[in-house]
């Protein structure tokens, strides 16, 4: 067919954005959750200002567009003096986005967790940092990856947003073709057919993963 | 420098409000016909409703916008900024609503429809003034979570060339070189409108739980 040879054409143009693409989602992944952690954990802290930062980091990643945080930071960045690239600012910009979405899950998981279980742990002498880490945390953690992974699915797709800024991701790959070869429906369809298929595949993986988590309660 | 600022990016106000609630209002129309399809007991019918949610679901809003105000106009179909950014909100929105629509009905419990069967009403009557009062109730809240999520997509509208709060801002910036102050005055406005439509809800959200005598 025609439009099939057309798009395996395109395709190892395609190929770099896609892994720009899949970098840009991992790593606001790898430094996104942690940040969302740390933010759910700080607002449960008993400092008072801990709370206020974590809430201003969280409402303003939650509040804004994530289009609007892409260009806050590409176009004040370098007005602080700091210079970086595009794929970094865009790294940035996903991970505070990451985070505050993601600090909501964790704090969900942590609040799901029983009281009992905090208690029994400062019976058992497990306090602070101990009983948190090895009592509280796996069991939080556990409640909260669904919806984690999830998270993770719109992330890769809000990697396309990148564009905006020339990270040259997929998005920006297929607007070079576009614009070289006017076949704008013909290599959009293309695009959207790889978010599509990338996407069902990472969901299908979300799915085995939400099973194997539930492993323990199918027994009984 | 701020009033100056703010004069220029808030000429965007309108137009983020219009496509965000064309976009719900024509997308929570088709979710209705999407949900009541993916109901229906035409088995084709159900797996094309269906197909349709998942599929406009996982492909990203800025590809859907690409392809039509990009990919439509080779086939002689030219759309206005405008208009491309409503219909691509659209789609969006018609599967998100009917997932939404979804969540509600299955929240009726069957015995309401048994009831309404034993006393003898249609199932039009049943379904207009039976299960939707209530399923609409339900899905109230997810709707204004909803409308406030579509709020920050339309800033992708930006991307197209409609003239939005996050298009002015981006010119604010280029001229005046004040990126920072330009997109805090951006984000400002899209907080305080969601916050507004989050106020609202709850109003009539509490206005409705009290007609039902729920709280």
């Amino acid at each position: 067919m025609d439009i099939l040879t057309q798009w395996l054409g395109w395709l190892p143009n395609l190929t770099p954005g896609l892994i720009v693409s899949l970098q840009l989602t991992g790593l606001s992944l790898l430094f996104g959750f942690p940040l969302g952690l740390l933010f759910a954990v700080m607002a449960a802290a008993k400092l008072a200002p801990l709370q206020w930062i974590s809430f201003f980091f969280v409402e303003i990643g939650r509040g804004l567009p994530a289009l609007v945080l892409l260009y806050l930071l590409y176009f004040s960045l370098p007005d602080a003096g700091i210079t970086l690239t595009s794929l970094t600012t865009a790294i940035i910009a996903l991970t505070w986005n990451t985070g505050a979405y993601a600090s909501e899950y964790f704090r969900a998981g942590l609040a799901a967790v029983p009281l009992g279980q905090k208690e029994a742990a400062l019976t058992s002498g497990l306090r602070g940092w101990t009983g948190f880490r090895f009592i509280i945390l796996p069991q939080a953690l556990r409640i909260s990856t669904p919806p984690l992974a999830g998270l993770a699915v719109l992330v890769f797709q809000g990697s396309a947003l990148a564009f905006v800024i020339a990270v040259p991701e997929l998005m920006s790959k297929a607007f070079e073709i576009g614009s070289i070869t006017f076949e704008y429906l013909s290599v959009y369809t293309l695009t959207a057919v790889i978010y599509g298929s990338l996407t069902l595949v990472f969901l299908g993986l979300v799915r085995l993963l939400e099973q194997r988590l539930g492993r323990h309660l199918q027994r009984n | 420098m701020i009033t100056q600022l703010l004069t220029s990016i808030a000429q965007g106000v309108g137009l983020t409000l219009y496509v965000t609630g064309a976009s719900l209002l024509i997308g929570g129309v088709i979710g209705l016909v999407l949900v009541g399809a993916a109901r229906s007991p035409i088995a084709i019918i159900r797996t094309i409703a269906t197909l349709y949610i998942n599929f406009v679901r996982v492909i990203p809003p800025i590809t859907w916008l690409f392809l039509i105000y990009f990919g439509l106009p080779q086939y002689s179909l030219r759309l206005s900024t405008i208009q491309a950014a409503i219909i691509g909100f659209s789609i969006i929105a018609s599967a998100f609503m009917a997932e939404i629509y979804r969540s509600g009905l299955l929240s009726i419990p069957d015995g309401q429809r048994e009831a309404a069967h034993a006393l003898g009403l249609s199932p039009v009557t049943t379904v207009a003034h039976i299960i939707t009062p209530q399923a609409f109730r339900v899905a109230l809240p997810a709707i204004a979570t909803y409308g406030i999520g579509l709020l920050k997509d339309s800033a992708l509208a930006s991307t197209i060339g409609v003239r939005e709060i996050t298009y002015y801002a981006q010119q604010s910036a280029k001229q005046t070189h004040e990126g920072l102050l330009s997109f805090v005055v951006a984000g400002a406005l899209y907080i305080v409108i969601s916050l507004v439509v989050a106020l609202v809800a709850r109003r009539v959200d509490l206005t409705l739980r009290r007609k039902i005598g729920v709280a």
